[in-house]
């Protein structure tokens, strides 16, 4: 049984599991592997580990050369500067030729919480998004935290995963199927569809109960891939329940919610209402839940948004 | 290739290729004559004396690597890859066109030949490092080849990398800068000043050497020289002139980037073949 960790942890872990089934796998880190827990891999396969240190723009870069040798690279640093730091570098030398790296980002959103607004990562999904030829995922729990890594090795091409820093419950079963671009339903439901990334899925449950107590079914969608979107299931969301709210530990410009909505609003017009990161910059905080109240980002913003989404069908109707 | 030093022969490649650069160029409305000019000849040395290369077989395993990371200049690659047989030389009128093989920029899945995508500056160069160090962890024994360019130097991108290879000891890594001394905006000198070049890099931890970058002799010691194995990379700080052989474009930071029409280019190419220095 996969127990509750940080997915950064569960990351760490399947590197090693990676080193031991494909020798083609080096890790590239850049001065964080403590924090992104890439020392797993380096203290177990220290021979195909580099630390390029404080020079993250230059790690994606020697990333990008070990791939045109045929190399598997993860390339490991925060979220913040993997995103906008070493951004030309993801998009230039390793999306544009479509070379086989995997840029796995750890502490995601303002969940991360002491550091504060320079390490807090709530752009990469809109920038990465914006990038061609470029997977974006942001998976929710430990079980898919695995699934995804080892998905990723397998797939030939350039892939940008974000990861969070704090604990996460285990949410999946370990069945789970799991496939890039294809949302994991989590909880049935046909009054409201409830769509999230990373750690708002758990917040996204905990909205559903909330819900449900009121008489709300709530559909609960998993979208770890934020790139290539799972188009179908957001119509399917549309059409069967007609009202949608998304959850992003990340700015409300451009990531999730705004894939979400424009999906919707191409296909199938229905309200759709974002809960995220609202055009501020974020405060340091010391425990994840208080900051992610304060800035209306919890479950309570996500049962809110439920009910508002609700009320603005029932005047469309 | 194995054959003879021939300092002459190699001149009179060089002279084929400004040829078809400045044609190149104008044919396709824009581009960089003069910094492609400045590296012509080291370029000619590599593809016509010194890679261990194969045309036939573009992505052979073994092959050395050449890194155009001063990606501007792709009409100087494009002009040596065609002369090679890479593709055929009715590609390079194609240069700049919508859909051609041959992008303003180096592609590598575009053109055959091309072993890096390379064109915002300092990030080739550190795409030389990656793979040098992909080749050591592989028991490879070809060389990586990279040039750069002297305004390419105040990106901070070539000092993280030039510390990596440095740290990491890949004597199988070549560096060569065609410091022609001009950018786009003026003398590199008035700019951002780089030099001194040679002790930079020597702080680095790299093996380096100066020469005249369009001297074939200098430039055949230079190169026979970074094969040695060393423990550390090498350097090869070529001192060119921008514009070199058109003596109306040499040491004008103007043609950085000028366009010129093809009853220009063949002004230029009179120019050429009056002797200019080339």
């Amino acid at each position: 049984m996969t127990a509750a960790q940080p997915n950064r942890e569960m990351y760490g872990k399947t590197l090693v599991e990676l080193g031991e089934r494909n020798p083609r796998v080096v890790v590239l880190d850049a001065d964080v592997a403590k924090s992104t827990n890439t020392y797993r891999f380096r203290d177990r396969y220290p021979e195909r580990f580099f630390d390029l240190g404080a020079a993250e723009l230059n790690m994606v870069c020697i990333a990008a050369g070990l791939a045109a040798t045929g190399w598997i690279p993860f390339a490991s640093t925060f979220v913040i500067f993997a995103s906008l730091r070493a951004v030309e570098a993801v998009r230039t030398s390793v999306a544009y030729p479509k070379l086989n790296v995997k840029i796995v980002a750890t502490n995601a959103g303002v969940e991360i919480c002491g550091d504060g607004v320079t390490h807090q990562g709530v752009e990469d999904l809109a920038v990465m998004r914006a990038i061609a030829n470029l997977v974006v995922l942001a998976p929710s729990d430990p079980v898919t935290t695995r699934l995804a890594t080892l998905a990723i090795a397998e797939y030939e091409g350039p892939v940008y995963m974000r990861l969070g820093r704090q604990p996460a419950p285990v949410l999946h079963d370990e069945s789970v199927e799991f496939r890039i671009g294809r949302m994991i339903r989590l909880r049935e439901g046909g009054d409201v569809t409830l769509i999230a990334c990373g750690n708002m899925v758990e917040h996204a449950l905990l909205a559903a109960e909330e819900l449900a107590r009121e008489g709300i079914e709530a559909r609960v969608l998993d979208c770890h891939t934020i790139k290539p979107i799972d188009r179908e299931e957001i119509i399917r969301a549309a059409l069967e329940t007609g009202a949608i709210v998304t959850a992003e530990d990340h700015s409300i410009h451009g990531g999730l919610g705004a894939a979400v909505a424009e999906v919707v609003t191409e296909t199938y017009p229905v309200p759709v209402r974002r809960v995220g990161l609202r055009d501020v910059f974020a405060s340091s905080g010391r425990d994840p839940k208080t900051l992610l109240a304060r800035y209306d980002m919890d479950y309570r913003a996500i049962a809110r948004e439920a009910r508002q989404v609700l009320a603005l069908r029932a005047r469309q109707r | 290739m194995t054959s003879e030093f021939d300092p002459a022969r190699l001149a009179a490649i060089a002279r084929d290729l400004r040829v078809l650069i400045l044609r190149m160029i104008a044919n396709a409305g824009s581009g960089h004559p003069g910094g492609s000019l400045s590296a012509v000849d080291i370029i000619t040395y590599l593809y016509f004396r010194h890679l261990r290369i194969d045309p036939e077989r573009p992505h052979w395993e073994d092959r050395d690597r050449f890194v155009l990371s001063k990606g501007h200049c792709a009409p100087a690659l494009y002009a040596a890859l065609a002369r090679r047989g890479y593709f055929p030389e009715a590609w390079l009128w194609t240069l700049r066109d919508v859909g051609s093989p041959l992008q303003g920029h180096p592609d590598m899945r575009k053109t055959p030949g091309v072993d890096m995508t390379t064109g915002s500056l300092g990030q080739g160069f550190a795409c030389a490092v990656g793979i040098a160090l992909g080749a050591r962890l592989q028991g490879k024994t070809y060389r990586v080849y990279a040039m750069l360019s002297d305004a390419e130097l105040q990106e901070g991108v070539t000092w993280e990398a030039a510390l990596a290879a440095a740290h990491h000891r890949l004597d199988n890594l070549i560096a060569v800068i065609d410091n022609n001394r001009c950018q786009t905006d003026g003398f590199t000198a008035d700019i951002v000043a780089v030099e001194p070049i040679d002790e930079k890099w020597s702080a680095f931890g790299w093996d380096v050497q100066r020469i005249d970058g369009h001297d074939f002799v200098q430039i055949h010691a230079a190169f026979q020289r970074a094969l040695q194995p060393r423990g550390r990379p090498h350097v090869i700080i070529a001192d060119t002139v921008k514009g070199k052989g058109v003596r109306s474009m040499e040491n004008r930071p103007e043609w950085h980037a000028q366009p010129f029409t093809p009853e220009q280019a063949e002004v230029f190419i009179g120019e050429l073949f009056e002797g200019g220095s080339s």
